[in-house]
């Protein structure tokens, strides 16, 4: 097998970092997601502005852009509030946090759009069934809407989740200690950079063919009594 | 609100406009515990709207529904239509007026026993065990007790619509408002639908049924009312209704409907 120079700890700790990563941006983006769907279907023009925005906005600037703009933008517009307090120390954002926070972002705004899509898909009776025996809008929502809109969105979810655990591999550029960064550390004491790269690209796919396979798992039970629709 | 109104449902001049077309132009209906009233009319009359208005999937325009004494409050929403005023109230009162829909509208994603529970549960919160205790028995009121395990897409329409019909039942309501119940069903399998609402007019269920059935209306009815372009064409007993109208157009429909 490849030799890894003892390394094999620090590449573990990196694809511990990036599975965190993944999952925080992960719950962040589907809340997000699923606010930015309902503001988009609301009957209140400014929501459904600011739901557009929201997805006309992320989809029009490159990943690397926004992870970026929060690691700086967090940190800056901190200091100015707490300035504001009369705090003037600088206030560093962890690298952790913007990260997540910019992916969760990045993934709401997709994730807005196939929500939304789904809602739509939903045959209006099914809302006004629960409603005419006498369930209230928020019964209806998260009894009979929600796990139907998980159902029909849940493959372009998966889509999403995938690239997702890639592009965490961004925040390595803040300094974040997730598995490219570690690796390009390894490269740089050993000057091996096939062996790690190579150690890099194995675990990434590791990581994204269980997380196809749990999709698929999940997709299965989401269909449960409308198999021969879905198929 | 304590009026004098012996009636369980007091409808009273619904109005409704959709993109200024005149649809509702004054309604009423008033319905006795145990009156069965069926609505007839061409496609475009307005029944199925009307009914709609009256639990309030549709917003009238003008008008007001008293269910037992209890008036549905409104106020006047964007371009003049009646908005309820208290969600609460009406959600507590659509529970006493069960829907039938013409397309079911069960839930794809529970089986039929889960879909009979839901609603006992979330609005009349009653244990999962009396849900289920309840539900059993209108299982086997409807014929579909070996079929409480499966999802609506592996029913027939007519078993859908029975499902549906049970899990309205659950509510206990006093009132049900039937919606084109077996439209949407191949031929075959209207009558298992038509036996379990005509057992439900011989208990003595108050119910209002908007229906192209007309020997069925008929036969289970004891009130009828014929609408015509938004309006009451007619009203009156099935006898008169189905043999000597006083309309010529009611006649007219009569005598092209009944074979």
């Amino acid at each position: 097998m490849i030799d890894l120079h003892g390394f094999e700890g620090l590449l573990l700790q990196g694809t511990i970092v990036t599975v965190k990563l993944t999952f925080t941006a992960l719950a962040l983006g589907l809340v997000l997601g699923l606010i930015g769907a309902t503001a988009k279907l609301s009957d209140t023009a400014i929501f459904r502005w600011m739901g557009n925005s929201y997805s006309t906005l992320v989809r029009g600037l490159p990943e690397f852009l926004v992870v970026l703009s929060f690691y700086f933008g967090a940190s800056h517009v901190l200091m100015m509030i707490a300035a504001k307090f009369g705090y003037d120390e600088y206030i560093e954002v962890s690298g952790f946090v913007a990260g997540f926070v910019a992916l969760g972002f990045i993934f709401g705004a997709y994730a807005s759009e196939l929500f939304r899509g789904a809602i739509i898909a939903i045959p209006k009776g099914q809302a006004e069934a629960a409603r005419a025996l006498g369930m209230s809008s928020f019964q209806t929502f998260f009894r009979i809407t929600l796990p139907q809109v998980w159902r029909i969105a849940l493959p372009g979810l998966g889509n999403l989740f995938m690239i997702l655990m890639k592009d965490t591999a961004l925040v390595s550029v803040v300094g974040l200690e997730e598995l490219l960064r570690v690796t390009a550390f390894a490269v740089g004491r050993t000057k091996e950079p096939f062996t790690f790269y190579l150690a890099a690209a194995v675990i990434y796919l590791v990581l994204t063919s269980l997380a196809s396979f749990g999709l698929r798992h999940l997709e299965k039970r989401a269909s449960t009594g409308v198999r021969e629709l879905a198929s | 609100m304590a009026e004098n109104d012996t009636h369980l449902l007091n409808v009273e001049g619904i109005h409704k406009r959709f993109g200024g077309q005149d649809v509702l132009k004054g309604i009423s209906v008033k319905a006795k515990r145990g009156d069965v009233i069926s609505i007839l009319g061409s496609s475009g009359s307005g029944k199925s709207t009307f009914l709609r208005c009256i639990n309030y999937l549709e917003y009238p325009d003008q008008g007001r529904v008293v269910v037992d004494g209890e008036e549905i409050l409104t106020k006047t929403g964007k371009g003049g239509m009646l908005v309820p005023a208290d969600q609460k109230q009406l959600a507590r009162l659509r529970a006493r007026i069960g829907f039938v829909f013409q397309s079911f509208n069960l839930w794809p994603h529970l089986n039929v026993l889960e879909n009979i529970i839901e609603a006992p549960m979330q609005v009349l919160k009653l244990s999962k065990k009396d849900a289920i205790e309840r539900a059993e028995t209108l299982l086997d009121r409807v014929g579909l007790a070996d079929h409480r395990n499966h999802y609506p897409s592996h029913l027939s329409g007519g078993q859908q619509q029975r499902a549906a019909i049970a899990r309205t039942l659950a509510m206990e309501p006093d009132v049900i408002l039937f919606d084109e119940p077996t439209s949407a069903l191949d031929p075959e399998l209207v009558n298992e639908v038509l036996n379990v609402i005509g057992s439900l007019a011989e208990e003595g269920r108050t119910m209002l049924i908007v229906t192209h059935e007309m020997g069925f209306a008929r036969e289970v009815s004891n009130q009828t009312m014929f609408l015509h372009e938004g309006k009451v064409e007619e009203q009156g007993s099935p006898d008169k209704m189905f043999n000597n109208a006083d309309s010529e157009r009611v006649r007219t429909f009569m005598a092209s409907h009944i074979h």
